[in-house]
């Protein structure tokens, strides 16, 4: 039966019941989902800050035009025009839009390849994060018992090394590369989704319609992806949109400490330090710009984040207001 | 309760003991004996120099006695000798301690003081102005990468505001015991930095707990009862809206303990943090294995303090 032909029934039983015209008030189900999504059209913080992602996402996306138009490439060094008498870097112009680094290379294109790697890194890493959570807290949360106990104190221990050291370390031990960083990042924080996941499939396994799974003889791979993961969806989805930001800053973090991507690769963590050795001689752009990028970036995504996690879960402490 | 703590108790030690493997592995068995002996030894290691740490290191056998030798050491309170500073891995730790400590300890103060101060206001004063104010600022600086806040705070301190440049030291560490003045003005910009960044956090747990408090029927209970709003508020509401806090608090406090590595190393504050980065700079791994070993020590023995208090405070915790 499609839409107007059940709008059209029930008009008529109100017209048949009171013999008056049609009131307005029909009644359309709407899923939890779709709810969720409206709820979200109504938050401005959260178009605001979707709005700033996909601005962020537009210029990584568009970094080579813009690279063209201007004629200055990533790692391209403008050793005439781009530093001055002293070899510093010179200040935002008409050439160099957010001025030049200690490199003398354009800032501005150089920021924009770095939204690249902090997107992907932020992506990609949340990514692995997320797969591995859902499969490791699924499996406890389900199988529970021994396994449970097993993957509960696993998670205890990836949680006791603090997870700098251990970054810096392997990333020391075999060689920084963007690979490495995105691997890193998204195993070592396994673990939120993983206590997340694990929790709320405790909590709804024992419902009747798990039972009632059973009882068809459905196999506990089917239980597991077919009949809770759906279940836990919403807050997973609420966990990774927080997790992006948060990996964005540690890939910055690693390569601001010098162990993330390896240079010349463009990148926040690492532009922002080299700035550390200059900004304090008047060289200011060179070390704001960077850091504006990545506190946009992650401030757009916690609200956006903060935004994702009210629509789907109204009764949550709803913080932002 | 004796069963409880057992258990517990029990499950720290387990999850030490293969923490302990973990790291082990990843220094010891990861790079293979004779690049670990290379590295222990330092730079400037002789071949003869890097068989005797091997023989020492007992790296000649097979992986389970070394690990049990290292292990036996570490619970003796011995982490090993640094080849490469000539001098034991537990006075490298020593020293640099102080610094960690003083550092997290006031950081913390601030930061509970102020997460709770406006997670409390923004709660009492839901939807007001303060509220919009405190809730958003904590959003700012929960998103702020705890670099780019340090390097904020020592543009504008230690910079901008020329005339009180001096006011703030920005860079190393003094002790407390040669000039509490001195150690007082170096740690401010650290302190700030970390407590802001922290703070964050706590605002939004205080702001949702205390809700969560005021909604209950004992609070309806008091305020009917027509007790003062100030009085509802710190001896009852706050009290109840708080053990969420504490346990975040613990558990803060214990990992920053094991070294506050971005901020120490912006700072120069010289202390757990600081020294580690070091230590991988030059690949001194003994002081790596000493600290890394350490902070999961101090996580898992914060855990397990936190879970005790909550047993104490509230019996039904000890049902599993």
């Amino acid at each position: 039966m499609s839409m107007p032909e059940l709008r059209s029934a029930g008009t008529s039983e109100v017209l048949d019941e009171t013999g008056e015209a049609a009131v307005s008030t029909k009644i359309e189900g709407r899923s939890p989902w779709r709810l969720a999504y409206e709820r979200l059209r109504k938050d401005r913080a959260a178009k605001i800050a979707l709005g700033t992602i996909l601005i962020i996402v537009l210029l990584a996306i568009l970094a080579p035009v813009f690279a063209k138009i201007l004629g200055h490439g990533p790692n391209q060094q403008f050793i005439d025009i781009g530093q001055n008498a002293n070899g510093g870097p010179v200040p935002p112009s008409g050439t160099f839009w957010l001025g030049t680094d200690n490199n003398g290379r354009d800032l501005f294109i150089r920021i924009l390849y770095g939204a690249r790697i902090s997107l992907l890194v932020g992506v990609l890493a949340t990514g692995i994060s997320v797969v591995l959570g859902v499969l490791f807290g699924l499996t406890a949360g389900y199988i529970g018992g021994f396994v449970d106990t097993v993957i509960a104190r696993f998670i205890d221990v990836m949680l006791s090394i603090p997870f700098l050291i251990l970054a810096i370390s392997i990333a020391f031990i075999s060689g920084a590369s963007l690979w490495l960083v995105i691997g890193i990042i998204g195993v070592l924080s396994f673990t939120y989704p993983a206590r997340i996941v694990r929790g709320q499939v405790i909590s709804i396994k024992g419902r009747e319609f798990i039972e009632a799974a059973r009882a068809l003889g459905a196999g506990p791979w089917r239980i597991m992806f077919i009949d809770l993961l759906p279940n836990v969806m919403a807050q997973v989805i609420v966990y990774a949109t927080l997790l992006i930001p948060l990996a964005i800053v540690a890939e910055a973090s690693l390569s601001f400490l010098g162990v993330g991507v390896p240079p010349p690769t463009a990148d926040w963590g690492s532009m922002i330090n080299d700035a550390t050795g200059w900004y304090q001689y008047g060289y200011w752009w060179f070390l704001l710009f960077p850091s504006l990028a990545l506190l946009i970036t992650t401030l757009a995504f916690n609200i956006f984040g903060d935004s994702v996690r009210d629509a789907l879960d109204p009764r949550g402490a709803g913080i932002y207001v | 309760m004796i069963r409880f703590l057992v258990r517990r108790v029990g499950q720290s030690i387990l999850v030490l003991f293969i923490s302990s493997i973990v790291v082990f592995a990843l220094f010891f068995v990861g790079p293979g004996p004779s690049q670990v002996a290379r590295t222990f030894a330092g730079r400037l290691g002789t071949a003869a120099r890097i068989a005797q740490i091997k023989h020492e290191l007992h790296l000649d056998q097979p992986l389970y006695l070394q690990y049990s030798h290292w292990a036996w050491n570490l619970l003796h309170g011995n982490f090993g000798y640094d080849y490469y500073k000539g001098q034991s891995v537990g006075s490298v730790i020593a020293a640099a301690a102080p610094a960690t400590i003083s550092l997290v300890i006031g950081a913390a103060i601030i930061w509970i003081v102020y997460g709770v101060f406006t997670g409390v206001i923004s709660a009492v004063r839901s939807r007001s102005l303060m509220d919009r104010a405190f809730t958003a600022s904590a959003l700012f600086f929960y998103s702020m990468p705890t670099f780019v806040l340090g390097l904020a705070l020592i543009w504008i301190f230690a910079y901008k505001l020329s005339p009180v440049t001096t006011f703030f030291p920005f860079h190393g560490y003094v002790s407390i015991t040669s000039d509490p003045g001195a150690w007082f003005q170096h740690l401010i910009l650290p302190w700030l930095t970390l407590a802001l960044v922290t703070a964050a956090t706590y605002t939004r747990l205080t702001r949702a707990s205390m809700l969560e408090v005021l909604g209950e029927d004992y609070v309806r209970t008091a305020r009917s009862k027509g007790m003062s709003e100030n009085r509802l508020i710190t001896r009852h509401a706050l009290r109840a809206a708080l053990t969420p806090v504490v346990t975040l608090a613990g558990l803060d406090i214990g990992t920053s303990l094991g070294g506050v590595i971005i901020v120490e190393t912006l700072f120069g504050v010289t202390g757990l943090g600081w020294t580690v980065i070091q230590a991988i700079n030059v690949q001194d791994e003994p002081v790596i294995l000493g600290i890394t070993i350490l902070a999961a020590a101090f996580v898992v023995v914060a855990n397990l303090i936190v879970d005790i208090l909550y047993a104490v405070l509230d019996p039904r915790v000890r049902l599993y």
